[in-house]
């Protein structure tokens, strides 16, 4: 190869500067996110494990169910009953946007489109 | 490699003979199968099929509910006051923004006049009552709605109670069917709406920029059993009355088979679901 002792430490450079998000935050993922949850309310709808994991499916299904079937009974949970609604039902417990889904959210940098249209609690 | 011309014509001849009868072949023996098909699952069904169809566009179906509306224009003649009263009913349940520009305004019920809700009735003399007084209009909320044809994502669609209502969720702001209604009864959120809700309702969201809006027969309220707004805003005047047309004993049954009514452009074939006494 010609003019190697240019090329082969070029590379090397390049490609430590590509990753340098790799290897400039190794083992540092940041402090996990500590959400605040509500006081006064024991249980939710579903199993905490299940709501992390999949709380915008469950939405997503409300919302089909209410909106597009008509289907705007209330779901039973321990006796409780509860409406399908995201402004209605869960904002009613978590009170707080910006302790609650925003801690995560923007740890996760997803960005939901939610709050374009429904309305935060006053906080 | 040795090619003659010829050779090579003859090739190219045979092979687009092939192709042309090849597709046509295939077309015959499609379109063969699709016929006998049809007869084998269902006998004399066939002959049958158009005649419903057509059936079906002409008259509401009979089974299952489809909402409507009776408006007494008289009412609205009787009290100047109540046409403004029902606006605000609206917007304040809907969060509905006023916008300071006419241009940017986001309407679902309002009062026009006479000649522009029923453009195909002579105005040429008109008395009294109807040069001074405005009528209220609203989305028909057609049986036959052209704007959920129009719709590419299927945003806005009629519901198992016959409510044509939007779901802001999927609306991309095509604009199809503001161009679809030929009642004209569809707004855009050019702007974002949020700063102009004068008087919040934490019951119901609001709207983002790039949506289309109307009314929705208060489907968030008829669903838990309550009236529509505006009908709530009429309180006893029994200006505005809301049920169930295809219950024969329903009270906008009942305000039809006694009074002379009139739809707004009948000769489209939409089908409206909110008659006018006037």
């Amino acid at each position: 190869m010609y003019d190697s002792s240019k090329i082969i430490p070029g590379l090397i450079i390049f490609v430590l500067f590509v990753t340098i998000p790799i290897w400039y935050n190794h083992g540092d993922a940041g402090a996990a996110p500590e959400i605040k949850l509500p006081q006064d309310a024991k249980a939710c709808v579903r199993p905490t494990a299940e709501m992390r994991a999949s709380h915008m499916q469950l939405l997503n299904q409300w919302r089909d169910e209410v909106l597009r079937d008509g289907d705007r009974g209330t779901i039973e949970v321990d006796g409780k009953h509860y409406k399908k609604s995201l402004m209605l039902t869960c904002m009613e417990c978590h009170t707080s946007k910006k302790q609650f889904c925003d801690k995560c959210h923007d740890y996760a940098s997803v960005k939901p489109y939610c709050w374009d249209c429904h309305l935060a609690p006053v906080e | 490699m040795d090619k003659k011309r010829r050779d090579f014509l003859k090739v190219a001849g045979i092979s687009t003979l092939a192709g042309l009868g090849g597709t046509a072949v295939v077309d015959r023996l499609v379109s063969g199968t699709h016929p006998s098909v049809a007869n084998a699952s269902g006998g004399h069904g066939e002959e049958h099929a158009a005649p419903k169809e057509e059936h079906a566009v002409q008259e509401a179906p009979k089974t299952g509910k489809r909402y409507g509306m009776v408006i007494d224009v008289k009412k609205f003649q009787e009290d100047p006051a109540l046409g403004e009263r029902i606006s605000r009913a609206c917007i304040q349940a809907h969060n509905i923004p006023e916008f300071p520009e006419k241009k940017d305004e986001i309407k679902w019920i309002w009062m026009t006049g006479y000649e522009n809700a029923f453009p195909e009735k002579s105005t040429l003399y008109k008395d009294e009552t109807t040069e001074e007084h405005q009528v209220p209009v609203l989305c028909n909320h057609c049986d036959n709605p052209p704007c959920v044809r129009a719709c590419p994502t299927k945003a806005t669609f009629k519901n198992k109670d016959g409510i044509v209502i939007m779901d802001f969720h999927r609306c991309i702001g095509c604009r199809f069917c503001m161009a679809a209604c030929p009642y004209g009864m569809r707004s855009f959120n050019w702007r974002n709406p949020r700063d102009f809700i004068t008087e919040v309702n934490r019951d119901f969201p609001s709207r983002m920029r790039g949506v289309v809006e109307k009314c929705n027969f208060c489907a968030e309220r008829i669903g838990v059993g309550q009236k529509p707004a505006c009908v709530e805003a009429c309180g006893d005047t029994g200006a505005m009355v809301f049920g169930d047309l295809n219950d024969p004993e329903s009270e906008v049954r009942k305000l039809l088979k006694e009074n002379y009514t009139i739809q707004r452009r009948p000769s489209l074939g939409t089908h409206p679901s909110v008659f006018y006494i006037v």
